[in-house]
């Protein structure tokens, strides 16, 4: 993805994915951010993708690798990690489920980077959006789970709900509950 | 027929690949309601659709197959011990075969056992039952929702919550309302009132055994489950926390006494994908150690 796609999508836009994604959650991030591995360490190209937030289940077969399952983690686990990750390795897009804090969302601004959330639990749904394992790194040390995968999808499915402007529909949604949480309670 | 083993191994794929009915139509008639060409109805037909396809797949609804959690009865005198190993053995087995997704991490190793299994892993839960019926409930609970389950003790002053009905309503909006989006809404939503801490964690985790369309035996308990059912759906925090009239499909609420200085609320959220299964069998004759060779049964959800 480039830095103009990111600047011409806003909060609410629906999009379709097609092309090399890269999975990784809470040991990755943990690994990327305290380790520090350098660019040309890490076999696959981490510049302007999409880093998924997922542990999917795997089978590996004979002809390769079969992904079963996979839908999205929830996001703020890796809070503390994110802006890092992004600023270190050009991240585009982090995509997920639940969205993320406020060091994210000024990570996604200063970088030129969108929040995509997807469907919770369309494990199914989303496997069928996956056209094939490219890759996997890490697979021995951190196991299935959390290994990074790498994945060529095509019109895998996302809301944008936290934007390279500063804006989160997540924000939006708990302010708005909040308002109706007080009222519910008779604190307003 | 099948021995208890293959019997467990079948109760997993149902509940990994299947959800039950009253859960798939909440979800159905929920779908409708939501406004036309919104977000909140997009995300519930993708949701429809994933339950389809696992089911016509045999894949897992959800790639996080959970914590196992097993709440059983036994008849008199069948071994709990040997019921854990037959359960034990039946878990590795279906983490294969179905696949589940390895999810039992040794706190110090970091280390998976890629199994399932390992200390109080999976969860087990068994009392005796009446007569020579063997019951075996299975829930497989993702830790998203798992992770935005809270513990409340009342009197809670920044709630405004006292130790009554009214405390407890603002206990489970509260919880709802830091959950947000995060676990998976639309939410099934389970309270335990009580005593003790563990108790009242392990009655909330039961209240998820039932089925929506149960009400309440208590009054006073099934107007406050449904009052809560509409409030918790005034949230606006909707379909996978992107908006929406459907944030939960059901509130159920489970009391046990308390202590005069305690009054322990806790509140476990399930996910949409609410996975639980039933294994029921007849066990002939009492008194019995081994699980039988070949015992008839039905598995449900």
């Amino acid at each position: 993805m480039t830095k103009e796609t990111v600047l011409s999508l806003k909060i609410g836009d629906t999009v379709a994915i097609t092309g090399r994604i890269i999975t990784g959650r809470d040991k990755l991030h943990k690994f990327l951010f305290s380790k520090k591995p350098a660019k040309e360490q890490i076999p696959f190209d981490l510049e302007g993708t999409i880093l998924y937030h997922c542990g999917p289940i795997v089978r590996e077969t004979p002809g390769g690798f079969v992904f079963v399952a996979g839908g999205p983690t929830t996001s703020m686990r890796v809070e503390m990690y994110e802006y890092r990750v992004i600023s270190e390795y050009g991240i585009r897009g982090v995509m997920g489920k639940g969205g993320m804090g406020k060091q994210t969302l000024k990570a996604l601004k200063e970088n030129g980077c969108v929040y995509l959330n997807t469907i919770g639990g369309a494990a199914v749904y989303l496997a069928d959006k996956v056209r094939g394992v490219a890759g996997v790194w890490k697979l021995e040390e951190f196991g299935m789970t959390e290994a990074m995968w790498v994945l060529d999808v095509q019109d895998f499915p996302a809301v944008v709900t936290m934007d390279a402007y500063g804006r989160s529909l997540h924000d939006e949604i708990r302010k708005h509950s909040l308002v109706e949480f007080e009222k519910l309670l008779g604190l307003r | 027929m099948f021995n208890l083993q293959d019997a467990i191994v079948e109760l997993y794929r149902k509940a990994a690949t299947s959800l039950p009915s009253d859960v798939e139509s909440a979800l159905d008639h929920a779908s409708k309601k939501e406004k036309r060409g919104s977000r909140a109805e997009a995300a519930l037909f993708s949701v429809l659709e994933n339950i389809r396809l696992a089911r016509e797949t045999g894949r897992p609804i959800c790639q996080d197959t959970g914590v196992p959690t097993f709440f059983i009865k036994a008849p008199l005198g069948l071994s709990h011990l040997k019921l854990k190993n037959t359960i034990a053995k039946a878990t590795r087995i279906a983490t294969k075969k179905i696949p589940l997704r390895p999810n039992a991490v040794d706190i110090l190793t970091d280390r998976n056992s890629g199994n399932n299994t390992g200390v109080g892993f999976p969860v087990i839960y068994i009392e005796e039952s009446m007569g020579n019926k063997l019951s075996v409930d299975l829930m497989l609970k993702g830790s998203g929702s798992e992770n935005i389950g809270q513990l409340y003790r009342l009197p809670m002053e920044e709630l405004g919550a006292e130790r009554d009905l009214e405390g407890i309503r603002k206990c489970v909006l509260d919880a709802v309302y830091k959950a947000q989006g995060k676990g998976c809404p639309p939410y099934i939503i389970g309270v335990g009132i009580g005593a003790a801490k563990d108790q009242v964690s392990r009655l909330s985790k039961e209240q998820l055994l039932r089925r929506l369309d149960e009400v309440n035996k208590n009054e006073a308990l099934s107007k406050l489950e449904k009052r809560l059912l509409t409030d918790i759906n005034r949230l606006g925090i909707g379909p996978l926390g992107l908006g929406g009239r459907t944030t939960a499909l059901g509130v159920k609420i489970g009391v046990n006494h308390r202590h005069p200085a305690a009054y322990f609320v806790d509140i476990s959220i399930s996910c949409w994908a609410d996975r639980r299964t039933t294994l029921l069998c007849h066990m002939k004759g009492l008194h019995l150690v081994e699980p039988p060779e070949e015992i008839k049964c039905v598995i449900h959800n």
